[in-house]
């Protein structure tokens, strides 16, 4: 696939109307709930119900992100889904993991942070990540009978990493009065229709005070702390600073980041906009700037060769054996975008073993071509020659997705 | 999980020469046969779960549902002297702590008052303070280590098993990476090829060359012949792994491992019993591949930051301020628990939830650090910057 002829309004083209993957056909968290429920009641451990769903709905994304004919746009998911981490490593995100992508992150992509935020932190499967769904308020009716209470785990993380982080000097109680805050959202798995639920009988009464604001009770103090964490200018820095080192530069230009982070303030928390002014940057636009993670890697490799479905390997085994397995980062902080994080001597040598392994499945692909396509006139001359001088396709191959201009964007 | 030994080739070249002026080098000490191993917990480990003082006279009543069964019953605590107890799941630790191999160290904290497991992991890598307000640093402390000793007639310093550089070992000390090797992959000449496009390349130049050299494809082999090494890839059988390494007379001498799941906010007892029998067959797995090595060794194990005293509304508990670390290994006086124990009465807690801290595990590093490798003072002051008040802690070593 050759550049087109004007990538700014190509790039910005992709960013109108709405996600056409939207209409694929992923599971709902209604179904994946169900799904968990029905395993429970197995007993057996096999996971009849929920492994059908994440074998369906992975196959599905690794397909859009193959195909997709707005690349940026799916960039841009991955990155509010890594800026909003959920993860496999807790088994029952598992069956809720793509409903989230399609219900909390894809709507919001090119839409208001505010929204994108409330979507996330109401959404079963974030509230089942960070523990939310079995947060109790002390002193609410159900914790007093149940003896059970607070769990600040996502309050914690929505103020640092989600929103307005360290930087904002929240405290300890801020934190405790924002768990409080969010106690009794949570999840109903039982009755139809399983989701989102506010469980008013969890929930902490009486007012609290999260950074200076006070909150009266009830399940609309929750939205109104997240409208107001998600218009500080603290957000709009952390928000514009992780563009930016996603887009542009492990060291974020802090020119690049004023811009993104004024575009923020002024549409109050436009992503759209804000995704608009990265493509604006000068600075996104120096070419192999950033080592490509595993997963960005991989698709990349498969974009480059288009190999017919069927002779696509794994990508989900591939991920976890580059060490990135699928959407299974280890802590809510999501995946790195340093490349010393990714830079590790073994974990290099890997991605040449599986450039081979790959290559080996191209058939009578043209390794010259795919040089052109692919990278073209960023490729030097030496890298080139050599896979002009390979000894066969394989060989040829192996170089191309192997060299140091296909480990970067 | 990773796991992460140094190489000693590195340091005779670039990481001696960028941070060892003559007058440190002067200074340093030479390694010897001397072997420092860190266990990094991710995750913040419970303390108060992995050795439980069930002495506390508040202890039942302030764990709740988390109070475990104590010593001499059926699944109960293993005795450390009559105050505290070692999780069940801990046997094998168990066994050396009655081997006087085994020393304990209580309420001990990093430097940082931060409940954030990402700044704690800063602060306890990188070895300062306040990493995000300063100083800030560009190394880690381990890798600190590695460039505070003096080159020797070893082949190799910084050598590494896993796909990741922790923090901690990042540094001007060159950090190699290893994992067993992958079923297929290019036969010699094709590297040789793809490591000469990477030469010239700042990021990817140096650890392509590394890893190849890592598997056993050094520069002369790229262009000769040698098998490649393999092991399985659980924590145990890496351990034992990094174990043979250490072991080899011209192997390296220090390492760090990484093993998580420790952020137990719910659910905490079964998750913490597997993830605990992991670190004890790891840390068996580790003395076994060693040998003889174990003698000269120190093991230390930490984490990040302990947990909440009491459960929290999920059977779990949040993040905390002072927790437990392990020193271990032929070279540690082991047998007993060292501690200050500050009591758990709400009063004596930190902001009334968590264990106080009353020792600092820099403090333990430093004395590790300069009884065992004998780095002098002003080494641990560049090692550990602003530690002043965290005087190196005596008695942790033999002899």
């Amino acid at each position: 696939m050759a550049l087109p002829a004007d990538p700014r309004g190509w790039l910005a083209g992709q960013l109108d109307g709405p996600d056409a993957a939207m209409d694929r056909p992923w599971h709902s968290s209604a179904e994946g709930l169900r799904a968990i429920r029905l395993d429970q009641q197995d007993k057996d451990g096999k996971q009849a119900h929920v492994r059908p769903i994440i074998t369906a709905d992975a196959a599905t994304a690794i397909d859009v992100l193959l195909t997709t004919d707005a690349p940026f746009r799916e960039r841009l998911v991955w990155f509010w889904a890594n800026h909003f981490t959920v993860s496999l490593r807790r088994g029952q995100v598992t069956a809720l993991a793509h409903a989230y992508l399609r219900e909390a992150i894809r709507p919001h992509v090119t839409g208001r942070f505010e929204d994108m935020l409330v979507a996330v932190m109401r959404h079963p499967a974030m509230l089942i990540y960070l523990d939310n769904a079995q947060s109790f308020g002390p002193n609410s009716n159900a914790g007093m009978r149940a003896r059970r209470g607070l769990n600040e785990n996502l309050a914690r993380e929505c103020l640092e990493l989600h929103t307005v982080t360290p930087v904002s000097g929240y405290t300890q109680t801020d934190v405790t009065e924002f768990a409080k805050v969010l106690t009794g959202w949570s999840v109903r798995y039982d009755e139809e229709p399983p989701g989102y639920l506010f469980r008013v009988n969890a929930h902490e009464l009486g007012s609290k005070t999260v950074m200076g604001q006070v909150y009266a009770g009830g399940e609309g103090e929750g939205m109104r702390a997240l409208g107001w964490l998600a218009e500080q200018p603290s957000t709009y820095r952390n928000l514009a600073t992780k563009l930016v080192r996603h887009f542009v530069a492990d060291v974020p230009p802090p020119g690049a980041v004023a811009r993104v982070e004024r575009v923020l303030s002024q549409t109050k928390g436009n992503l759209k906009a804000a995704a608009l002014e990265v493509v604006a940057l000068p600075d996104a636009w120096t070419p192999l700037t950033k080592l490509r993670r595993p997963m960005d890697y991989v698709v990349g490799v498969l974009r480059a060769l288009d190999l017919p479905q069927g002779r696509r390997p794994d990508l989900r085994g591939v991920f976890g054996m580059l060490g990135q397995p699928y959407m299974s980062a280890p802590l809510p902080n999501g995946w790195s975008d340093l490349a010393e994080d990714w830079a590790a001597p073994e974990a290099l040598l890997r991605r040449i073993d599986w450039a081979y392994s790959i290559a080996g499945r191209a058939g009578d692909a043209d390794p010259v071509a795919i040089a052109d396509a692919s990278l073209g006139e960023l490729l030097p001359a030496d890298t080139m020659s050599a896979i002009r001088r390979a000894g066969d396709r394989r060989e040829a191959l192996t170089l191309l997705l192997a060299a140091p201009e296909f480990q970067r964007r | 999980m990773t796991l992460i030994v140094s190489r000693r080739g590195a340091l005779l070249g670039l990481g001696s020469a960028i941070s060892l002026g003559g007058a440190s080098l002067a200074v340093a000490a030479a390694p010897g046969e001397k072997r420092l191993v860190v266990v990094l917990l991710r995750g913040a480990l419970d303390g108060l779960a992995a050795v439980a003082p069930y002495g506390d006279a508040d202890f039942v009543g302030q764990r709740g549902v988390l109070a475990p069964v104590m010593p001499g019953q059926p699944g109960g605590l293993l005795d450390l002297g009559g105050f505290y107890g070692l999780h069940p799941a801990l046997a094998g630790m168990h066994g050396l702590y009655q081997a006087n191999e085994l020393l304990v160290l209580h309420a001990i904290a990093g430097a940082t008052r931060s409940r954030s497991h990402f700044e704690a992991q800063d602060n306890l890598e990188f070895g300062t303070p306040d990493h995000a307000n300063g100083p800030r640093m560009t190394s880690g402390w381990h890798n600190r280590v590695a460039t505070g000793l003096a080159p020797t007639s070893h082949a190799e310093l910084a050598f590494a098993v896993g796909s990741v550089v922790p923090l901690m070992l990042r540094g001007p000390a060159p950090t190699g990476t290893w994992l067993p090797a992958t079923a297929t992959h290019p036969g010699t000449d094709l590297y040789a090829r793809i490591a000469a496009l990477h030469r010239p390349d700042a990021i990817t130049g140096r650890a392509i060359r590394d890893g190849l050299r890592d598997r056993g494809f050094s520069e002369a082999v790229l262009a000769g012949a040698e098998a490649p090494r393999n092991t399985a890839n659980s924590f145990p059988a890496l351990a034992e792994a990094a174990g043979r390494l250490l072991a080899d007379p011209k192997g390296p001498r220090i390492a760090a491992l990484e093993l998580g799941g420790w952020d137990t906010h719910a659910a905490q007892a079964p998750r913490l019993a597997g993830v605990l029998g992991q670190l004890d067959r790891g840390l068996i797995g580790l003395k076994t591949g060693l040998g003889v090595a174990w003698a000269q060794t120190v093991v230390l194990v930490m984490t990040e930051f302990g947990r909440t005293v009491r459960v929290n509304g999920t059977n779990g508990t949040d993040h905390g301020t002072a927790g437990v670390a392990f020193a271990l290994g032929g070279a540690v006086a082991g047998g007993k628990v060292r501690a200050t124990w500050p009591g758990l009465a709400t009063p004596k807690l930190v902001d009334a939830r968590d264990l106080a801290p009353t020792a600092d595990l820099r403090a333990l590093a430093k004395g590790v650090l300069g009884g065992h490798l004998g780095l002098g003072a002003a080494q641990l002051a560049t090692i550990f910057p602003g530690s002043g008040d965290a005087a190196p802690m005596a008695g942790v070593l033999r002899g």
